[in-house]
């Protein structure tokens, strides 16, 4: 399921008009996660306050983002482009791929809320697709 | 038998009365099957669902995004018993409609963004995981009768 090239303008004039609101993104996505999917708490035991808007999951939140805004900008080989971060949760943080989807579908909650008319089904789409590719590319170095 | 807190119960009780379920039913639907086009096999006879602008208009989707919500709906008035509920319509998903239940979840994510879209910021974490802990129960209510 690559991205068309209609799926990456889409992509990216939607990226265009959100990425201001990145950090804010990121810190709910992420608030949420840790709520909803109460096992992806088993990866951030090391931080002292693991509630919704904490200092920790608002430095995180903006740090995933800003992997995010890199894949935007490497939209045409996310392989390639995501080879460090690919490194580094295979080898280093080893979080199980399955919690990228647990990840994706929280920002695309996040958008949904944040952005109720510009999140049509089609941004909905692409961005699902997007974020799809960015897991598989981050996959990359597991095995 | 699933144990649901005060505020999750009152919360799902929330949501259905606050959402507008002749628009959120129709929604969910129709972006389920444009964000998972794969779904629309089970909409042979429905017409129309050649691209995003004909799913939105197509009225046996809105139709069917209804009956979807009045399911919903059933369970709602039955959450202490959800799974004898949708004992039928469980055989009939399995047995007659031959709905993969892998799909279940998909237009559950798609009932989640359209909620959440609709709620705005009263979709806090909790109130999503309520309302992800409901529409999990009814899922696997949903595929309890496939053998």
């Amino acid at each position: 399921m690559s991205l068309t090239a209609k799926n990456k303008d889409t992509i990216r004039t939607f990226w265009a008009k959100v990425s201001s609101n990145a950090e804010a993104i990121g810190a709910d996505a992420l608030s949420r996660m840790l709520v909803v999917y109460p096992q992806t708490k088993t990866y951030f035991s090391h931080w002292k306050d693991l509630s919704p808007g904490s200092a920790p999951v608002k430095k995180h939140g903006a740090t995933v983002m800003a992997g995010v805004a890199d894949a935007v900008a490497k939209i045409d080989n996310l392989t390639a482009g995501l080879l460090n971060l690919s490194e580094l949760h295979a080898f280093t943080l080893r979080v199980d791929p399955a919690n990228f989807k647990i990840l994706s579908h929280n920002i695309l909650v996040v958008l949904a809320i944040m952005f109720p008319s510009d999140f049509t089904p089609e941004v909905h789409v692409a961005m699902d697709k997007f974020l799809s590719a960015v897991a598989l590319a981050l996959s990359e170095k597991y095995r | 038998m699933v144990e649901w807190t005060d505020f999750e119960r009152a919360t799902i009780q929330e949501i259905f009365s606050k959402i507008d379920s002749g628009v959120v039913g129709p929604a969910a639907i129709s972006r389920c099957l444009i964000v998972y086009p794969w779904t629309q096999r089970y909409f042979g006879s429905f017409g129309n669902l050649y691209n995003a602008a004909a799913i939105t208009s197509n009225p046996k989707v809105a139709a069917h995004g209804k009956v979807v919500i009045a399911g919903l709906e059933k369970a709602l008035k039955n959450m202490d018993d959800i799974k004898n509920t949708y004992k039928d319509l469980s055989v009939l998903h399995s047995e007659k409609l031959r709905v993969d239940p892998d799909n279940f979840n998909l237009l559950a994510d798609c009932l989640t963004i359209v909620v959440a879209s609709q709620m705005g910021q009263a979709f806090t974490a909790d109130v999503q995981a309520a309302f992800q802990k409901f529409l999990a129960v009814v899922v696997a209510s949903l595929r309890k009768q496939y053998h």
